[in-house]
This record gives C-alpha cells, sequence and structure tokens, in this order.
C-alpha cells in the first residue's frame, strides 16, 4: 500500500479528534479526542518512518505515547479533582480563571 | 600733555619687562595678603569673643598692610626701571599633566600703585568706620568682613596670571555681597546684594570664559606667558578675548549694559560705598583691562567697544547722578560717570591707559573722600540721605564741608586740584585719538560740573530744611581725620602723582605710551574745558540757588527717566527676566505636554489596548482549543500557500 493511505486516514483520525473536542463537553471524551489526535500523529509518524526506511518516526512515536501517558495521569488527576468539587465533569463549567 | 615735561618717553607699546626674583624686603610679599586675611579669620571664626577688640584689630592689620606698601614703594624706586618687576612663586597651585598654575604674585608698577591705593585709602576707611559703626551691635562682623574684602583685592591686583586673579576677583564680589548686605534686616539692603551678586555673575561668566580661551589659545594662564605670545596670535581669537574680558570688566565696574546693581549697592554702610563701591572694587575693571592691554593692542575691534561702553556709561552715570535726591546714589551715579571716564580711556589704547590709571588712583582719593563726607553728613542727620532735606550744613559741619569742598572741586576738575590733572590727560587723550570722543568727554565734564555743583548746594547752602528731629553736629575726630587726609589727598594726588611721582614714566614699562599731535593747542583746550565746566556750575547755581522745595518738583521728562535710573530695572526686566520667564514656562509647557504627554500617552494606548484584548480570555476552555485549531490552520494555509511556485 502506498503511504498515501495512511496520511489520509492519519489526517481523518486527526480532524475526528480535534472536532471531538471543539463539540464536546465531557472532559472524558475531549480527554479521548485528544488521545485520538495523538494517535493521529503517530499513525503519521510511522507511516513515513517506513516510507524513509529508518527508525526515527518509530522512535518519535514512543516518544509520543510515553508523554501521552504521563499526561492521561496529569489530566485524568485533574478531571478527577475537579469532579469532586463540582459534581460535574463538563468542561465548561470551571471558567474562573478569566479575565 | 601736561607734565610729560622733562621725562622722554618710549613709543608704542612696552617690550615686555622680566620679572625678578623677589628678594629682601619683596621676600614678604604674601604678608600683603596674609594681613588682612588673618584679621578676617580670627574676627569672623573668634566669634563674640572677638568684639571689644576686634574692630581695632581689623585696622591694625590694614594699616600694617599699608605700612609695608609704602616701604615696598620706596625700594621699589631705589630700583632701576628695569628691575621694577618682581615675581615670587608661593606654591604649586594647579599640577595638571602639562598644566600648572602656580600661585605666584607679581608686584610691578601697575600693582604698586593699586596696592598703595587700596591699603591706604583702606586704613582710612576702616578708621573712619570705628565712629561710624560704632553704636552697630555687629561690627565685628562688619571689619571682618572689610579686612576679607581688602585680602581679596589685594589678591586680586598682585596675583600673576589669570587664574589667581579669578580667585580675588570672586573673593572682592563675595565680600561685596556680604557688606551690601550687611544691615541683612532690611529687605532692600539684602535685594541689593542679591541683585549686585547676580549681575556680578554675569561678567564673572565673561571672565572665566576669557581665561578658558586664553588658556586653549597660549597653554598658559601666566601674564607674562600670555602678554608674550598675543602678538603672534590671530585677531579674531584676540578679538573675543578682548570682548570677553570686556564683559567682565562691565560686571565688576558697573559699566552698560550690566550697570543697574551700583545704584542699590548704597543700602550698605557708607564706608562700604566709600572703599568698595567707589574707591577700588568697582575699579577692578579697569585694572583688568589695562593689565591685559597686550591683548587688547592687537584687536582694534575690542579697544572700540571698550570706548563705546566707556562713553554711554559716563553719560548715563552723569546723568542719573543730576538728579537723584538721596546724596549716596547721586555719588553712585558720579562713580558710574568717572569710571565710564576710566575705562573710555583704557579704550584709547597706549595713549589713555597712563592715564586711566592715573585718573582712577585720583578719583579713588576724592571719591572716598566725598563718601565719607556723605556719610558724615548722613550720620549727623540721623541717617536721613535726601538732600532735599539737608540744606545750610556748612555752618554745623564745618570740617566736613571743607573736605567735601576739596572732593568737590577735585571731581569737577578746578587746577590745581586732582581731578584737574587725571580728567585733563584723559580729555587730551581722547582729543588726540578721535575728535567725537574729545566731545563727548568734555560734555561729560560739564555735566559733572553740574551735579556736584547741584548735590553741593542742595547739602551745605541754601535754607536749613532739615527734619524736626534732626540736630546735625559735626562727627568726632576718629571720623574727621581721615576725612582731613583725604581732603588734603584730593587737592594734591594730582599733581603729586604727576610731577612728583612721574606716573608716566613710572607706568610705561607695563603699559607702553604714545602720543600723538593734538588737533587745537593744549592750552585752549584747557581753557575750553574749564570754560565747560564752569558752564554746568553756572547752570546748577542758577537753578538751585532760589528755594529748593523739599517735595521733588514733577520734573521734566529727563529728569524723571534719571531719577528712575534711566528705567534701568524696567529695560532688564522686559530684556532678560520677562523672556526668561517665558521661556521657563514654555519649557514647562513642552515638558508637561509634549514629553510627557508621548510618554504617558503611549502608555496609555497600551493600556487600553490591553483592556480590550482581555475580553478574549474567556475561560471557556473549549474557545481557547478553537483559536488554537484555527491558528494552526492559518498557520499551515501560510506553509501551504508559501510553497507554491
Amino acid at each position: 500500500m502506498s503511504v498515501e493511505n495512511y496520511i489520509v486516514l492519519a489526517c481523518v483520525l486527526f480532524t475526528l479528534g480535534a472536532i471531538g473536542v471543539l463539540v464536546r463537553r465531557n472532559a472524558i471524551v475531549v480527554f479521548m479526542s485528544i488521545e485520538l489526535m495523538l494517535n493521529a500523529a503517530n499513525l503519521a509518524f510511522v507511516a513515513f518512518a517506513r516510507m524513509n526506511g529508518n527508525l526515527d518516526g518509530q522512535v518519535i512515536a514512543f516518544f509520543v505515547m510515553v508523554v501521552a501517558a504521563a499526561e492521561v495521569v496529569v489530566g485524568l488527576a485533574i478531571i478527577v479533582t475537579v469532579y469532586r468539587s463540582r459534581r460535574s465533569a463538563s468542561i465548561d463549567e470551571p471558567n474562573l480563571l478569566k479575565y | 600733555m601736561i607734565g610729560n615735561g622733562a621725562v622722554v618717553l618710549a613709543e608704542g607699546a612696552p617690550s615686555l619687562q622680566p620679572l625678578t626674583a623677589a628678594t629682601g624686603v619683596f621676600g614678604y610679599l604674601w604678608i600683603l595678603i596674609a594681613l588682612p586675611l588673618f584679621g578676617a579669620a580670627v574676627l569672623l571664626l573668634g566669634g563674640r569673643r572677638t568684639n571689644k577688640w576686634g574692630p581695632y584689630l581689623g585696622v591694625l592689620t590694614v594699616s600694617l598692610a599699608a605700612i609695608y606698601a609704602i616701604i615696598l614703594l620706596v625700594s621699589l624706586m631705589g630700583r632701576p626701571a628695569e628691575e621694577r618687576a618682581i615675581g615670587q612663586t608661593l606654591f604649586e597651585w594647579v599640577f595638571v599633566g602639562g598644566f600648572s598654575v602656580p600661585v605666584a604674585l607679581q608686584l610691578d608698577q601697575l600693582s604698586m600703585v593699586f596696592v598703595l591705593l587700596i591699603t591706604i585709602v583702606g586704613s582710612l576707611i576702616h578708621v573712619y568706620s570705628l565712629g561710624y559703626m560704632e553704636h552697630d551691635p555687629d561690627r565685628r562682623r562688619f571689619f571682618g568682613f572689610l579686612n576679607l574684602f581688602i585680602a581679596s583685592m589685594l589678591l586680586l591686583v598682585l596675583a600673576d596670571n589669570y587664574l589667581l586673579l579669578y580667585v580675588g576677583w570672586e573673593g572682592v564680589g563675595l565680600a561685596s555681597y556680604l557688606l551690601i548686605g550687611f544691615w541683612q534686616w532690611k529687605p532692600s539692603a539684602a535685594a541689593a546684594a542679591k541683585k549686585a551678586f547676580i549681575m556680578n555673575r554675569v561678567g564673572d561668566v565673561g571672565l572665566s570664559l576669557a581665561i578658558m580661551l586664553i588658556f586653549v589659545t597660549f597653554g598658559t594662564v601666566t601674564f607674562d606667558s600670555v602678554f608674550a605670545a598675543a602678538g603672534e596670535a590671530n585677531e579674531s581669537t584676540l578679538t573675543w578675548i578682548g570682548l570677553l574680558l570686556l564683559l567682565a570688566a562691565c560686571g565688576k565696574s558697573a559699566q552698560f549694559p550690566l550697570q543697574a546693581w551700583l545704584l542699590d549697592a548704597m543700602e550698605g554702610p557708607t564706608p562700604v560705598s566709600a572703599l568698595i563701591h567707589a574707591a577700588t572694587m568697582v575699579t577692578a575693571g579697569v585694572y583688568l583691562i589695562v593689565r591685559s592691554n597686550p591683548i587688547y593692542d592687537g584687536t582694534a575691534f575690542a579697544l572700540t567697544a571698550v570706548v563705546i561702553i566707556g562713553v554711554i556709561t559716563m553719560f548715563m552715570g552723569a546723568i542719573i547722578g543730576s538728579a537723584k535726591d538721596d546724596i549716596k546714589k547721586a555719588l553712585a551715579g558720579s562713580t558710574m560717570s568717572q569710571i565710564g571716564y576710566m575705562v573710555l580711556a583704557a579704550g584709547l589704547g597706549p595713549i589713555g591707559y597712563v592715564f586711566a590709571i592715573f585718573h582712577l588712583l585720583t578719583h579713588g582719593v576724592f571719591k572716598a573722600n566725598l563718601f565719607l563726607g556723605a556719610g558724615s553728613v548722613i550720620h549727623g542727620m540721623n541717617d536721613e540721605q535726601d538732600m532735599r532735606r539737608y540744606g545750610a550744613l556748612r555752618t554745623v559741619m564745618v570740617i566736613t564741608w571743607i573736605t567735601f569742598m576739596c572732593g568737590y572741586l577735585a571731581i569737577i576738575g578746578i587746577p590745581p586740584f586732582s581731578g584737574f590733572f587725571s580728567k585733563d590727560d584723559i580729555i587730551h587723550a581722547a582729543f588726540e585719538q578721535n575728535l567725537l570722543v574729545g566731545v563727548c568727554t568734555m560734555l561729560a565734564a560739564g555735566i559733572t560740573g553740574f551735579y556736584m555743583t547741584r548735590m553741593v548746594i542742595m547739602t551745605f547752602f541754601g535754607k536749613a530744611r532739615w527734619p524736626d528731629d534732626a540736630h546735625p553736629h559735626e562727627s568726632k575726630p576718629v571720623m574727621t581725620i581721615p576725612l582731613i587726609i583725604l581732603g588734603i589727598g584730593s587737592v594734591v594726588t594730582g599733581a603729586a602723582l604727576l610731577y612728583w611721582g612721574n606716573i608716566e614714566s613710572w607706568l610705561e614699562p607695563v603699559t607702553g605710551i604714545e602720543e600723538k599731535p593734538l588737533p587745537i593747542p593744549a592750552i585752549i583746550l584747557e581753557g575750553i574745558t574749564l570754560a565747560v565746566v564752569l558752564i554746568g556750575v553756572a547752570i546748577a547755581i542758577a537753578k538751585y540757588r532760589k528755594e529748593v522745595p523739599v517735595e521733588a518738583p514733577k520734573g521734566n521728562l529727563l529728569t524723571v527717566a534719571a531719577r528712575n535710573s534711566l528705567y534701568d530695572d524696567a529695560i532688564n526686566d522686559a530684556l532678560v527676566v520677562k523672556p526668561t520667564y517665558v521661556l521657563s514656562d514654555g519649557s514647562v509647557f513642552v515638558d508637561d505636554r509634549i514629553i510627557d504627554g508621548t510618554v504617558e500617552g503611549s502608555a496609555r494606548f497600551v493600556g487600553g489596548l490591553g483592556s480590550r484584548l482581555r475580553r478574549l480570555q474567556s475561560g471557556f476552555a473549549r474557545s481557547y482549543a478553537l483559536l488554537m485549531v484555527a491558528g494552526a490552520v492559518i498557520v499551515v494555509a501560510i506553509l501551504y500557500l508559501a510553497r507554491l511556485p
């Protein structure tokens, strides 16, 4: 298969993720959308690594996974804390930090 | 010309005379300055402890200096003419790289006559002050200041370089300020002191700029080296130096346009007016010009400026002196006028230098005489200074009257009184140089005759117009004896200096001398001058013989102008003070509105922009995300478009 298919798939996934971040209110779902965007990027990396015949892209993909894991830890902790205080996981409600 | 009889005079500018080392009696030159300085230090630092004997110490130090000065004169006269310039280096003062200014004294023929004038007239005035200031609780301070003045003035005339001269110059300015404002509880005296100080500052700027220019041009400020090199300097530089020195002289000598302070300076005690504002300090400008004669020899333009200033001031002073009713202010106008004579004579070049100094010396004596006489009158009249309240004082103040008459005859130039010789010499020199200037000096001599006669008639003759509480009486011997000595001086100084002292050949090594043929025979010129003076006297007699009203009559336009000192304050106000206010108001406006406006305006703009932009921080995380996506899309779009061919 040519590399274009992978790239198109990655773009579709990324767009889905982005739309998910923008339109969903539930913090958990927004979080999952972010994961989707990250993995779309990973897919593109791996595809390019395959195309170029070296391992650089794959190494980057691993890095992204590690960082994503760490981010999930912190992000979920924040979501849980917010839920505890507000009894809601909506990301529109905690809007105190503004002008 | 009078009195050049047997003396053979070298023509033209002098070749510089070399300084001889100070040996023997000259080895202690510094004591001249140190004596009054010591007196000043003891009196001013000693506090009330010295109240009792302080004034006597002040008199003593100056008298000792006078005695030493006479010894110096005798020794100097015993030397051959070419060894009469003595130099003594005391210590290194400024020493930076190649530039060095020592504190060095120079006693030559010119300094010598000044030292004599300062110390002798100074000690007489000190003695007189013992009587005049007898009842003043602060007289210790007064004598301290007088001593300080004498020390500074001696430093001024003994300095051998411009920088040291400047120290003395500022010293006399300070002493003058302190003494004008001596009665500092009087607001008018305090204001007069400030006025004198500030107007003198204008002249001092001229002197300091001149010294800088001299240093830049010649690389030194020592008189000898500067004058030796003056011949080779280019003319425009010399002109600038000359004009700046003239500005300095105008400030110190109350010449137009810096003359306004002198009349107000009469707020000081009368001995101060006599010593500082008539006999010595105000002549420092003339000294400066004559001392710098090698510089002026190279610049006809600056010399002409000196003459013009002299002529203007001569007339202004005479006109002001003719209308003032305050006896001291009338005398102050006369001082301005007489110094105008000297400045004018100095501006004539080598023809006139000697006579400027000659007139300065005789004037120093007879004007001190007149001022002290006026002081004696004021003292006897309960501090009344208005001549319209005097009259008939000759009956009660015989000694004051007779000595005042000596001074009077001297100043109007009746032979053989001293002023006749010196003033006639100036008139001669003026006629030799320029007919117009000559006629001016002659006219001014006539006005001198008028205002002095007016003063004498109003004060000593006519009917008594005394205030009810006044009981005029003759002053004590401590005041009359100096008056008598100065009165005799007014009679004999002129002839003595000219015939016995040979002032022309005495000063010639310093100033040079030059003679030109007179357009008319000298004897006729003298006759005409005398006639003009007598016409002035006759007009005054005709005008003031009848009853003098106690209230000043309205007077014509010129009289009113002269009473207001020719509106000098108003003119200064309009030309300098007001524009300065306008300039400072304008500067404040520019600073407040334009400079501060720009800075504050830009700050306000940024602040306003910020307060609008912060509305974007809505607190909704999803709108931030949308912005990020939009931004990313834009960035990608730009990158993509930029890659197109």
